[in-house]
C-alpha cells in the first residue's frame, strides 16, 4: 500500500463543512492550523503534555496533537474560534478577561476549550475538582488561580454572583503528607 | 513521524487480517502517536480499530462487569455502576493522565502503553527494550522514576499505568482474540517481568487483539478501598509509587485484603502472601507495616530511586489506613 497516499476526509469545524485530502500522519492539530487556517489552536509541546492544542471533538475535549486527522472523517470539531456567538463572547472568554486569567495568552485557547469540555462533562462539583480537572492544561505564566476563578465563576461554584463580593480565597490545595 | 499506510477495520475479523499482514492497531493513539513522533516506534501500517464496536461497559459473567477494550478511560471511570461497585478502579483511572487524554485513551490501550523510561524514549541512547542488546544506561543513570522490584540486568523500566494497578488488585481477566481463536489471560499473567527479553511487555501474542476486560464480583472490597498515588506534583504526572488497596472488613477485623503497587516494577506488583498476613488481623499500623514488608521483600534501589523503598512502605501503610476508614468517592484523585 502507498504510504504517501492522501485520504479524503470531511469535518464539520465550528459549524462549517470542510473537505480535505490528508496524508496519514497529519495530526488533527496540524490540519487545523496548516490546512484549515485556524491558528487559534496552539502547538505547545506536541506531545500531549501541555494541553495548548485542546479542542472539542464531538463535544469532548481532546489533545489534537495526539490524534490523526484521518481517523475523524465525518466528525465535529470546535476550536477556540468557534466558542463565541459572532461578536458575543462565550461566558468563559468574558470570565477570563474579567479575572485576568492569562498573561502571554499562549495556553488560553486550550484552557478555554478544556474548560468548556469540563463544564459539559458535569463532574466538577467544587473548586478542588475544577483545579484537578483543569490539570491537563499547563500555564507557564502561572495564571492558575485566575484561570480557576474564571471557570468556577462561570459554573457558579464560587458562591458569589457579584465580582469581588464574598469570594473564597484561592489556595494551592492540600499537599500529600 | 515516519510515513505509513492507514486502513480502518469494520469488525474484529477485518482487524485481525490487517494485524496478520503486519499492521499495528491504533485506538486512542495517545501513546502510539507520541512514540511515533519520537521515532521510538515506526510502524509501516496502522489499522484504526475504533469502529469495532468494543466500546461497551456492561454487566459481565458471575456477577461482575465487562469493560470493552475500546471504551474510553473517562467513560469507564465515570460509569455510574462501575463507580459504585469498583471505586478502586474508578479512582485509579482518574489518577492517571489528564481529562483530555482520558477522553481519548482506551482500556485496551491503557494496558498496552509503553514505559516512560527516559532512555526508552531517547533514540540517541542505548535501551534494551527499544533495541535489544544495546544496553541499559538507566541502571547507573537517571533512574529516579524507575523500578525497585522484579528488575533484571537488562532493564529496570516500570509499567506506567494506574488503571492496571487496580485491575491487578481486582483480579481482572483480559480477553483476547487472534487468528487461532479466543483466550483469557489472568491479569497477573498479562504483563511480564523484563528478564532477558525486556522488549516484550506483555503475553499478548503478535496478531492478537484485546476485546474486553472482565472484572469479577469484588463488592466485598467496595466499601473500603483507596488508590494512593505519590508523584512529583499533585496531578498529571506518573507515579513514583502508587498503591491500590482494598479491604473486606468484618467489623474491626480484616476478612481479606488486596494490595497492588504501581511505579515500582515492570508490571503491577502484588504479593498474595502479604494479603494473607492481614486476614484475621485488626486494621492497625503494625499489621499494615508487616504486610508492606512482605510486599517489598527483595526490593533494591539503583541510586536515584533508593528513596522509593521507604516511600513505598509508607504509601502502602497510608493506603491501607485510608481504605480502612472507608471509601472516599472522588471525582479526581484521592488525596
Amino acid at each position: 500500500m502507498d504510504q504517501h497516499q492522501e485520504y479524503p476526509i470531511r469535518l464539520r469545524i465550528n459549524g462549517q463543512e470542510r473537505q480535505f485530502a490528508v496524508q496519514s500522519w497529519v495530526t488533527l492539530l496540524d490540519l487545523l492550523r496548516e490546512r484549515a487556517e485556524l491558528t487559534g489552536t496552539k502547538k505547545g509541546c506536541d506531545h500531549g503534555q501541555c494541553g495548548a492544542c485542546t479542542v472539542l471533538l464531538d463535544g469532548k475535549r481532546v489533545n489534537s496533537c495526539l490524534t490523526l486527522a484521518v481517523m475523524h472523517d465525518g466528525r465535529e470539531v470546535t476550536t477556540v474560534e468557534g466558542l463565541a456567538n459572532n461578536e458575543e463572547l462565550h461566558p468563559l472568554q468574558q470570565a477570563f478577561i474579567d479575572c485576568d486569567a492569562f498573561q502571554c495568552g499562549y495556553c488560553t485557547p486550550g484552557q478555554l476549550c478544556s474548560a468548556a469540555g469540563l463544564i459539559a462533562e458535569g463532574e466538577a462539583k467544587s473548586i478542588d475538582d475544577v483545579r484537578e480537572l483543569m490539570s491537563g492544561n499547563v500555564c507557564r505564566c502561572g495564571a492558575y488561580p485566575q484561570i480557576t476563578e474564571a471557570v468556577v465563576r462561570v459554573m457558579g461554584l464560587d458562591g458569589s454572583k457579584k465580582a469581588g463580593e464574598g469570594e473564597k480565597p484561592f489556595t494551592t490545595g492540600p499537599v500529600l503528607a | 513521524m515516519n510515513p505509513f499506510s492507514f486502513t480502518q477495520a469494520a469488525d474484529v475479523d477485518a482487524a485481525l487480517t490487517q494485524l496478520a499482514a503486519g499492521a499495528r492497531p491504533i485506538a486512542g493513539g495517545t501513546n502510539l502517536i507520541d512514540l511515533m513522533k519520537e521515532g521510538v516506534m515506526r510502524p509501516g501500517q496502522l489499522v484504526d480499530i475504533n469502529g469495532l464496536g468494543l466500546d461497551k461497559i456492561e454487566n459481565g459473567p458471575n456477577g461482575g462487569m465487562r469493560l470493552g477494550a475500546l471504551a474510553r478511560n473517562a467513560d469507564t471511570a465515570y460509569d455510574a455502576t462501575l463507580r459504585r461497585r469498583y471505586p478502586l478502579l474508578s479512582a485509579a483511572i482518574l489518577a492517571g493522565a489528564s481529562p483530555q487524554l482520558r477522553n481519548m485513551a482506551t482500556n485496551g490501550g491503557n494496558l498496552l502503553q509503553r514505559t516512560r523510561c527516559y532512555y526508552f524514549y531517547d533514540v540517541g541512547t542505548p535501551c534494551n527494550k527499544r533495541e535489544p542488546g544495546s544496553g541499559c544506561p538507566a541502571k547507573e543513570g537517571l533512574n529516579r522514576q524507575l523500578a525497585i522490584l522484579g528488575t533484571s540486568e537488562q532493564c529496570i523500566a516500570t509499567h506506567p499505568s494506574d488503571m492496571c494497578v487496580a485491575l491487578r488488585a481486582l483480579d481482572a481477566t483480559v480477553h483476547v482474540r487472534g487468528k487461532n481463536g479466543e483466550r483469557d489471560i489472568p491479569f497477573a499473567d498479562f504483563h511480564r517481568l523484563p528478564g532477558d527479553q525486556p522488549q516484550i511487555d506483555s503475553t499478548l501474542e503478535p496478531g492478537e487483539l484485546i476485546t474486553h476486560i472482565d472484572l469479577p464480583d469484588a463488592d466485598a472490597f467496595a466499601g473500603h478501598s483507596a488508590y494512593i498515588k505519590v508523584r512529583d506534583r499533585l496531578s498529571y504526572a506518573f507515579a513514583l509509587v502508587s498503591v491500590a488497596a482494598g479491604l473486606d472488613m468484618d467489623g474491626k477485623t480484616i476478612r481479606a485484603a488486596r494490595i497492588a503497587l504501581g511505579g515500582v516494577a515492570h508490571k503491577p506488583w502484588r504479593v498474595e502472601e502479604a494479603e494473607a498476613a492481614l486476614a484475621g488481623k485488626g486494621a492497625d499500623d503494625a499489621a499494615f507495616g508487616a504486610a508492606a514488608d512482605i510486599l517489598l521483600r527483595g526490593a533494591r534501589g539503583y541510586g536515584q530511586n533508593d528513596f522509593k523503598l521507604t516511600l513505598a512502605r509508607n504509601a502502602i501503610v497510608q493506603a491501607l489506613q485510608t481504605a480502612a476508614r472507608g471509601t472516599k468517592y472522588a471525582t479526581g484523585e484521592q488525596r
